[in-house]
């Protein structure tokens, strides 16, 4: 007879409901009642968010080019990146910018990135995270590849990567599992289920009933969070961050939230998905979620709420203006495309960098 | 008959090819109900059903390496990446086994598997969106590398490249899959794999290109018709094998060439005709070839992007210093 060599359970984690009601009669984190701290995060989430509409607005109006939203996805992003310590390391896909804002990532820098100049990419303010990454999940493995570093040199930090539920398809996630189980390295890898990857809905990724169990899987302890549920986010990064930092190896966390914009700027989702589904989304969204609670705890109230907006629509004005100053008053010579290629330019390229600065401009004018 | 773009050629070859054989299947990302990011597969799912048309998981190694399977099995795969810089990991199964499928297996198994992607720069496209990655996958023993350069040549060769029982790396140059309309009879007639096509007959120089930079070839052949030099034009469409026979043919007659590539120069198709016409043709050349690349950096972001490939100007000038030695 067959007896049971193993066993598995997934648990789901969610202390604030969609009302912004803390939810009862299970043990609450102490930060639930952490207000300081929320309205903190609060404050980073809308700014997010204001940042979000701005950078949409700038490419409906050709000032940028193709763009990532991040709408919905704030109280995720803005968990994994206050969790955190500075000296920790984050391997970005490509919409992460509210955990990037709370790294030291700039405004300016996402815009820059975004509109077509490479500056955005060399973080003043984070000098060893890694750049967005676009190939789909290999920045798993760069993250664990960070982690074995960190390990070897007995260095107290960790490395953080985020992907999403189409990424967990690939084999570059899984391999990160392995490898952060191999080695037991200091690896957090983060889920950001939002439900689509560009028109192809969860459901079609595969039929598991979760993604974190893929970490199960792979050794690691793996669980489930209200990805809209800022209390929940920040209260299992911590618990995975600090495991790891303690040296008892990777961990995962699946974040359940939604895609509530389109893919990029380039993609109508309304060809694929019923809005119906969206408003659902709304419904929950994570922003208003924590507002309501913060109000209803006397933390936070109108007045606040509208100069925080006021500012924020300032600050956000303000690295928009700077964006468009550097593309337009400093753009980057055509020699930029050579002198970051080595760290000595080798004799044949000087030669094409010498006939690219000759031919500048030449392009395009037919 | 319609005019058509090259775009819509190719949804016209795949529509047409998944008619006429059973086995042909068409997988990718986003490629069912949302018809492909560039709408390359817009309306094909519905026209045949979710067993012709697949919208797969988000994993390339997966797409390539089930189209491997699914080829060695009998049927047709025409896989769709959603854009060059995702090929990358599909490397892996091209190299190590859709290209040596037929020759390990002594002709056992074959792969006659398609996989097309968008290709080139030019459309403010975000990063690793808009390489040229031709070389890279020419370099691969046993698998064909196509690139059509109008909606005429996208719907003969995708045809011919489907129906092939061979692997083909299918190079769609995106800059130019709205760029011209062309009457377009959809009969099921396929263009040669293998050969160029000669666009412009000309006796002075022949310039020689494929892909989006026949646009500003073509820009270039009328600046130097205007200046009264006879040019030929040659579009190689398919980039493995290539057809040296007819660039030989035309140099033979002209003695002067210039060869316009976007991918990078190092190791490009460029250099591979550049050595052909050394090897074969060098009796017949009044003067050194010349090649116009796109420079062996990183591809930039998109506000540097036309700064890095040929210009119109950069190809005049360099048939000028070809028309010059005497």
């Amino acid at each position: 007879m067959a007896r049971t060599v193993a066993a598995f359970k997934v648990d789901y984690f969610q202390f604030l409901n969609p009302d912004g009601q803390l939810i009862e009669g299970q043990q609450l984190p102490a930060l639930a009642r952490d207000f300081e701290r929320l309205v903190t995060m609060y404050r980073q989430m809308v700014r997010t968010r204001v940042f979000d509409k701005k950078a949409i607005a700038l490419q409906r109006t050709g000032k940028l080019g193709t763009y990532a939203s991040c709408l919905g996805h704030e109280a995720s992003h803005v968990a994994i990146g206050s969790a955190m310590r500075p000296e920790d390391c984050f391997a970005p896909m490509y919409r992460e910018y509210g955990v990037q804002f709370c790294r030291g990532v700039t405004l300016t820098d996402v815009l820059l990135y975004w509109g077509g100049d490479e500056r955005g990419s060399d973080y003043a303010h984070a000098p060893h995270d890694f750049a967005w990454s676009v190939p789909i999940a290999t920045q798993c493995l760069h993250a664990a590849g960070a982690a074995l570093a960190y390990k070897l040199r007995n260095e107290p930090r960790v490395a953080v990567s985020v992907v999403g539920d189409g990424g967990s398809s690939k084999g570059d996630f899984l391999e990160a599992i392995n490898a952060g189980s191999a080695w037991k390295l200091p690896l957090v890898l983060v889920i950001v289920n939002n439900q689509w990857a560009i028109s192809v809905p969860r459901s079609r990724q595969n039929t598991a009933a979760t993604l974190a169990q893929k970490g199960i899987a792979g050794g690691l302890p793996s669980i489930q969070v209200d990805g809209n549920d800022l209390i929940a986010c920040l209260w299992a990064m911590e618990k995975a961050i600090e495991a790891a930092r303690k040296g008892h190896g990777s961990f995962v966390v699946e974040m359940l939230t939604y895609r509530i914009s389109d893919h990029t700027t380039a993609d109508d989702a309304r060809r694929y998905r019923p809005n119906e589904e969206v408003e659902e989304a709304w419904a929950k969204e994570p922003v208003a979620r924590l507002r309501s609670y913060l109000m209803d705890q006397g933390a936070w109230d109108e007045g606040q709420e509208q100069a925080l907006l006021a500012e924020c629509t300032a600050e956000v004005q303000q690295a928009a203006d700077e964006y468009l100053d550097i593309v337009t008053n400093d753009p980057q010579p055509v020699t930029t495309m050579f002198d970051f290629m080595f760290a000595e330019l080798p004799h044949d390229l000087a030669e094409q960098r010498a006939q690219a600065e000759h031919y500048q401009d030449t392009g395009g004018q037919h | 008959m319609a005019a058509i773009t090259l775009i819509e050629g190719v949804t016209l070859a795949l529509a047409r090819a998944l008619e006429e054989d059973p086995g042909v299947i068409v997988l990718g990302e986003d490629v069912g109900v949302n018809g492909g990011v560039f709408r390359a597969t817009a309306g094909l799912q519905q026209r045949f059903g979710e067993q012709r048309v697949l919208d797969t998981p988000l994993a390339e190694v997966m797409i390539a390496g089930m189209s491997v399977g699914m080829a060695a099995q009998g049927l047709k795969p025409v896989a769709e990446a959603q854009f060059c810089g995702f090929t990358m990991p599909m490397v892996d199964h091209l190299m190590c086994h859709a290209g040596r499928m037929r020759n390990r297996t002594r002709g056992r198994l074959s792969c006659p598997m398609v996989l097309r992607f968008p290709t080139g720069g030019g459309i403010h496209a975000p990063e690793h969106h808009s390489e040229s990655p031709e070389a890279l996958f020419a370099h691969m023993p046993g698998i064909r590398v196509v690139m059509p350069s109008s909606p005429g040549r996208a719907y003969g060769l995708l045809l011919a490249a489907i129906r092939d029982p061979d692997p083909v790396v299918f190079m769609e140059p995106k800059r130019i899959y709205r760029w011209q309309k062309e009457e377009v009879e959809d009969n099921g007639e396929e263009l040669p794999l293998d050969v160029c096509f000669t666009l412009r007959d000309g006796s002075d120089i022949t310039l020689v290109t494929w892909g989006a930079m026949i646009k500003e070839t073509l820009q270039a052949a009328d600046q130097l018709e205007s200046e009264g030099v006879s040019v030929e034009l040659i579009d190689v469409a398919t980039l493995s094998p290539l057809d040296m026979e007819t660039i030989l043919e035309s140099v033979s007659r002209t003695g002067r060439c210039v060869i316009i590539q976007e991918a990078p120069r190092h190791c490009g198709v460029a250099g591979e005709i550049a050595a052909g016409l050394a090897d074969a043709g060098i009796w017949n050349l009044l003067a050194p070839v010349k090649r116009v690349c796109g420079y062996d950096t990183v591809m930039p972001l998109y506000r540097n992007e036309l700064n890095y490939m040929p210009s119109v100007r950069r190809i005049v000038d360099a048939a000028h210093q070809v028309l010059e030695v005497s």
